[in-house]
């Protein structure tokens, strides 16, 4: 049995937390040029759990994202959301299924021209009718979510990093959105700070019963909130399911990652004296 | 010959290079005339940013008042200094007058405001829209159902498309008053006597054709600093390395835009 169908029957096996799934992927490819990103990717998402997507850089799980989140198309393959098909959805569709879907960037990507109160209140302002008096106690509730209750005037680079994060949480929460993805949240932040944004993920899905997808290789933060994983390795979805379950799979790449361990790829000597010798034609 | 091979080869890479740039630079005009002209009308919650586009003509057209005045006048100045040597010598010195009447609404007006605009406004817009891209606000943007189009780009190129006709009827009037200066303090031409050549120097259809081609130059800075903007690639430095190329590029196509214009107008003259 090859490793990505291990994986997917992982998923299927895999005691879910809750209800039907939101995400549903299949069969996933991706290419950029010749490079082979995404191979034969699929798993689903379920509702209301906490599901971490989890790999080393290169894995391709940030490219995976961006497929999920409709910012690339992939190359083939099936995407589908609350049930509907999105790998060939046009702008306009894309435009309807993301006020119910936020986003966390990994720098909270807040718009620097504005202050912490305009960035959250802007998909309010652009997407309801909803009068000023009104916008402005939406925004200062989301911000008390985050703790950021009373910054709304400050400007974003007044802010630390982890504030910046919690203020860009603010602003994705602010359309009550059923789905929300962090990138690489506890990246780029102190494990103090990193730990509270943790706390404020499990909060959220206590609170809202939102479904949460996490992209990160932290491990610490993945066994403090994930419900089921996905491990990516070379484009590959080595292991899909309950945390725990995950953990004791013998594939050598998951066992490397939970425990932390170096790389060290075998080289064939003679292979590699043929690729030093090749002048960059010959790949390892 | 391995020679010739890479030769054609990076030949094939740059003409594909070439076809994709033409490709996007196409792509993103369409996309600005859909949201310019189309989304408004047609789609809900599409309309132009108008707040967006007031801010941004303060920074391009405002905040370049002084600037474009100070250079205006001593490109005027300089004109009418250099043609009155050259006059003297035919004893027409109050041509003067009609020289730097025609060069300032014809070239000097249009070509130095866009030069300036280029060097201000359309390198920041490229480094703002870098910048953002940089730090994935544009991706936010798109996430949060916000076309990036609509939010970033339409509002600098209608901002620019008002602001720098505006900027060069500052310019023309500017220059036209630097010439004044320089013919009734050195040239020692009567102040009514130069005032009454110029008036019949200038032709309307002279100016009203400036206009027309700073309405194109502009364009043409905000589309050029907006796509560089979007393209940027490499971090910090590829921000640099754009906002350099989008000042270079702007001024290199509104001088080729320029030379088009006049060939233009001449043969239909």
């Amino acid at each position: 049995m090859n490793e990505t169908a291990a994986g997917r029957q992982g998923a299927s096996a895999g005691a879910a937390p809750a209800g039907e799934p939101v995400i549903e992927v299949r069969n996933l490819e991706t290419y950029f040029g010749d490079r082979h990103i995404l191979k034969d990717v699929g798993f689903d998402i379920l509702k209301g759990e906490i599901f971490v997507i989890l790999g080393g850089s290169g894995s391709g799980k940030s490219t995976l994202l961006r497929h999920i989140i409709g910012l690339l198309r992939p190359s083939s393959g099936s995407i589908k959301i609350f049930g509907h098909e999105t790998v060939d959805y046009d702008e306009e569709e894309w435009e309807r299924l993301r006020r119910r879907m936020g986003v966390l960037f990994q720098g909270g990507a807040l718009f620097n021209s504005m202050s912490v109160g305009d960035n959250v209140a802007l998909p309010l302002r652009e997407f309801t009718d909803l009068p000023e008096a009104n916008i402005g106690i939406q925004v200062r509730m989301k911000l008390g979510l985050v703790d950021l209750a009373g910054f709304e005037r400050l400007r974003p680079d007044q802010l630390s990093g982890g504030m910046k994060k919690r203020a860009g949480l603010a602003r994705a929460i602010a359309m009550d959105p059923q789905v929300l993805f962090f990138d690489e949240p506890s990246a780029g932040l102190d494990p103090i700070a990193g730990a509270g944004l943790d706390e404020l993920i499990l909060r959220l899905r206590a609170t809202f019963g939102m479904t949460i997808v996490v992209v990160t290789h932290e491990m610490e933060s993945v066994k403090k909130i994930a419900d089921r994983v996905l491990m990516l390795f070379k484009g590959e979805a080595v292991a899909v399911g309950r945390l725990e379950e995950v953990m004791r799979q013998t594939h050598p790449r998951v066992q490397q990652f939970f425990h932390r361990q170096a790389d060290e790829e075998r080289v064939d000597p003679k292979q590699y004296l043929d690729y030093l010798t090749a002048g960059g034609r010959r790949e390892l | 010959m391995p020679g010739r091979d890479e030769t054609l080869a990076a030949l094939g890479r740059a003409a594909i290079h070439t076809v994709d740039v033409v490709r996007d630079v196409w792509l993103l005009l369409k996309d600005i005339a859909f949201w310019l002209f189309i989304a408004p009308w047609k789609r809900q919650r599409a309309g132009i940013r108008w707040e967006s586009v007031i801010e941004q003509g303060v920074r391009i057209g405002w905040d370049a008042i002084p600037i474009v005045v100070l250079i205006n006048l001593f490109v005027g100045m300089i004109s009418a200094l250099q043609s009155a040597s050259l006059l003297k010598r035919f004893g027409q010195l109050l041509l003067v007058a009609n020289a730097v009447a025609l060069s300032t609404t014809r070239e000097l007006g249009p070509l130095l405001t866009a030069i300036i605009v280029a060097g201000r406004s359309g390198s920041a817009f490229t480094a703002e829209i870098g910048s953002m891209k940089m730090a994935e606000e544009v991706d936010a943007l798109s996430t949060m159902g916000l076309h990036p189009t609509r939010f970033l780009i339409v509002p600098r190129v209608l901002a620019m498309a008002i602001a720098v006709p505006l900027l060069t009827l500052l310019a023309d009037f500017m220059g036209i008053f630097g010439g004044w200066l320089v013919a009734v303090t050195v040239v020692d031409l009567g102040s009514w006597q130069y005032l009454r050549h110029t008036a019949d120097a200038i032709d309307m259809g002279d100016v009203m054709r400036g206009l027309t081609k700073s309405c194109v130059f502009g364009g043409i800075i905000a589309t050029v600093g907006c796509y560089l903007g979007v393209h940027v690639e490499g971090g910090a430095e590829g921000v640099g390395r754009s906002t350099t190329n989008s000042v270079v590029v702007s001024i290199f196509l509104v001088i080729f835009a320029n030379l088009v214009f006049t060939t233009f107008f001449y043969v239909i003259e």
